[in-house]
């Protein structure tokens, strides 16, 4: 077997020669290659972001203010579950590194919360890590292991190591191994990184169930910064459990619209487009 | 409920195997039952199987009740078979267990002796014969059958022809009479451990450099890998121990969630394992000996490898969770998995990427639902104020961190009871109480996991609030 590892690269390379869109697509098939991007699959928001979030990069997530890290645990966890995908060999494997102070200050991980948002605690790794080195260390070795669905990496505040070389390695790492890096940053604030995307994340009102229940998690996000393109813009949308996806909430009565402050910001033509996908989703 | 052993004073008793517990307890009104425990006592043997095989190599062990040691060219090292014997009861009475032992020249033949027969064995074939039917172990119905036939004994059933025996009887019967009889085989299974693998490097002198060390350290596990790959078996443990000159044994163990017997890959784990020691690996005044051990080995064949090279996958995520549970402590990596339990905060077992095998599934959420439980749970709860009516009122208003929420909507109760058959103690106070969990949600969006702990006036007098987590 290792003596025709030459002989089948000089094949390889040959075959490339003669034929390179072959060659190349017979191993992007073969190698059960993902899309280039995590789609939320809210139609508006993937296309701003050319197809969704984008794999092998980092993307940070903050939270709007204190009350809001449970929203932005969740949506990182959506996000995850996203990333991990539902490939031939069924869903890859998420690592959720966190530091010690992030499982004092926002809880324990609770495994049956993670099955409510519809992931699959199996393929979950879980690691605590005491203190901020070695998280990033963590991250780093995690990030160069290819086998992995995405990598979240959960601290809290702003440690003072958490800086633009560590983000860089942690980026660099992401980018040779296409493992997204998801950094899950409650009660931090930002600072300059070489993170693909920065969004901050806030709790919205659900759109209420029956006996005025609770309804799904619903989410106001903000694109902070982005790598790639203009930034600045806001959405809200509702996680999809059962489907896996994102889509917009349509307010059930005109109480939902006087209760949130914070103006949609797709106009109304397009929410109407939406009303058609709603009936599939509901 | 039956008896399924007695000890000697309840036999003294009249006691007897096989007796219903409500017969015994009428003639013993202070019986002492324990529950049948059958896990534990095959376990037990299994130790004592262990334990024998200072007699000899070869011990089986004879489920339910009985161990089976092949002294065969064992007994000269301790006199003769009688002195074994002897030594054997004696190694029994001190670790407070009774004894009946039988030697015969087949192990069928002991072990019916050793059940049957009373008294000294002088002559085996005559002490064979002379055993009653009970002792070929027939079902109930066949040694009924032969009793009313008017055969007592062994002896008088190996008079009889066979073939008839086998006629009325059936072909294991005569199996059974032939095997204690020794005319035919019948196979020990002899519980037998592997030695683990060892390789050693002792020197002549003392080496001081660590580097060199560790480099024979990495000799020996590439001699190992070639041993393991021998017997297509990989390691799950590993020990590294050098000895000192002056005495100091240094060790450092590694584990493994799959199988390896890659030796860079063996050799990367020891370095992790070396950067988390506190007091490096000194020389001292030199090493004298290396010893590599595998004290675990499993199975593990040859993988074949794709055509387009290697693809990754379990493989390195493997080898990934080794050495961040190196690294950072095997309890700090881990899967999840469910737990029995209704108490939100004990319904998940962390077991470690190392020991985690099987997979349980996890219960499924019904579809259409929002999410019934939180990502994270605050360990403890925190306490809230509450302003919630009475009795059992939904939350209205409530203080967290110094910040006042108002509740718009909320779903609940859930009650959860207390697990009042675990112990009297609940996780967050004296008494166990109920709690009543409600999801509920604030004027800005947020969605908490709150419950009252205890009913209002069967429990507690004003019972307290908790926020258990924060939904997404």
């Amino acid at each position: 077997m290792r003596e025709s590892a030459p002989i089948l690269s000089a094949l390889r390379a040959r075959l490339a020669k003669h034929a390179p869109d072959l060659a190349h697509s017979n191993v992007q098939g073969g190698t059960d290659e993902a899309p280039n991007a995590i789609a939320l699959g809210h139609a508006p928001f993937d296309d701003y972001l050319d197809g969704g979030l984008r794999r092998g990069q980092l993307h940070e997530i903050f939270a709007g203010e204190g009350e809001d890290g449970g929203a932005a645990v969740g949506f990182a966890a959506m996000l995850g579950i996203l990333a991990q995908g539902t490939g031939k060999g069924g869903a890859k494997p998420l690592l959720w590194l966190r530091s010690e102070e992030a499982q004092r200050r926002g809880g324990r991980f609770h495994g049956a919360g993670f099955v409510e948002l519809g992931g699959d605690p199996a393929a979950l790794i879980l690691v605590t890590v005491p203190d901020t080195l070695a998280l990033l260390r963590g991250a780093a070795d995690a990030l160069r292991c290819a086998g992995l669905g995405a990598v979240v990496v959960e601290c809290w505040g702003n440690p003072h190591l958490l800086d633009l070389m560590a983000s860089r390695r942690l980026t660099l790492a992401a980018e040779h191994s296409r493992v997204t890096a998801l950094m899950l940053r409650p009660g931090g604030v930002p600072a300059p990184s070489t993170a693909d995307t920065r969004w901050s994340v806030c709790a919205a009102p659900s759109r209420p169930l029956e006996a005025n229940a609770p309804g799904a998690p619903a989410f106001d996000l903000t694109l902070l910064r982005r790598r790639a393109g203009p930034a600045g813009k806001s959405w809200r949308l509702e996680w999809q459990r059962d489907r896996r996806f994102f889509h917009q909430p349509i307010p059930d009565s005109g109480r939902e619209q006087t209760l949130s402050g914070a103006p949609l910001s797709v106009p109304v033509g397009e929410q109407a487009e939406d009303l058609q996908a709603i009936p599939l989703s509901a | 409920m039956r008896i399924k052993a007695v000890d000697k004073a309840g036999r003294a008793l009249g006691l007897e195997v096989g007796l219903t517990l409500a017969d015994a307890r009428a003639r013993v009104p202070d019986l002492i039952v324990q529950d049948h425990d059958a896990a534990a006592d095959a376990d037990w043997l299994d130790q004592l199987a262990e334990k024998c095989v200072r007699f000899t190599p070869m011990v089986a062990a004879d489920p339910p009740d009985g161990l089976l040691l092949d002294i065969t060219g064992c007994a000269h090292l301790f006199g003769d078979e009688q002195s074994l014997t002897e030594i054997v009861a004696a190694w029994f009475r001190e670790i407070g267990m009774t004894m009946c032992s039988a030697r015969a020249s087949t192990a069928e033949a002991a072990h019916a002796l050793a059940r049957f027969h009373q008294g000294a064995v002088r002559d085996e074939q005559a002490a064979v014969l002379g055993l009653p039917v009970a002792a070929l172990e027939l079902d109930a119905e066949s040694d009924l059958g032969l009793r009313r036939a008017g055969l007592k004994t062994v002896g008088a059933v190996a008079q009889r022809p066979r073939a008839a025996i086998a006629a009325r009887f059936g072909a294991a019967s005569v199996l059974a009479l032939e095997r204690l009889l020794g005319e035919a085989e019948g196979p020990l299974n002899p519980r037998y451990a592997e030695p683990p693998l060892i390789l050693e490097r002792r020197f002549a002198e003392p080496i001081a450099n660590t580097d060199y060390g560790l480099r024979l350290l990495r000799e020996l596990m590439e001699e190992a890998a070639v041993k393991l790959a021998e017997k297509d078996q990989g390691g799950r443990a590993f020990e590294a121990v050098f000895i000192r000159s002056d005495g100091l044994v240094q060790r450092l163990q590694i584990e493994t969630g799959l199988p390896t017997r890659d030796p860079q890959a063996i050799i990367r784990l020891f370095d992790e394992k070396m950067d988390t020691l506190t007091d490096p690996l000194d020389p001292g005044f030199g090493f004298d000996s290396v010893r590599l051990s595998i004290p675990r080995t499993e199975a593990l064949r040859p993988n074949q490898t794709h055509l387009d090279g290697e693809r990754p996958g379990e493989g390195d995520i493997a080898v990934l969770l080794d050495r961040l549970s190196i690294r950072l402590g095997r309890h700090r990596v881990q899967r999840l998995q469910p737990h029995d339990t209704h108490i939100p905060e004990k319904g998940q077992i962390g077991v470690s990427s190392i020991a985690a095998r099987a997979h349980t599934p996890w219960p499924i959420p019904k579809a259409g639902e929002p999410p019934a439980r939180p990502l994270h749970l605050f360990d403890p709860p925190e306490r809230i104020t509450v302003l919630a009516a009475v009795p059992d009122g939904p939350p209205h208003r409530f203080t967290w961190r110094r910040k006042a929420h108002d509740v718009l909507r909320y779903e609940g109760p859930e009650r959860i009871a207390s697990e009042w058959w675990q112990s009297k103690r609940d996780p967050l106070g004296e008494n166990r109480l109920t709690r009543d969990y409600y999801r509920i949600e604030d004027a800005s969006g947020h969605r908490y996991w709150v419950f009252r702990h205890g009913l209002y006036g069967r429990e507690q007098v004003d019972p307290d609030w908790y926020l258990h987590g924060l939904f997404a």
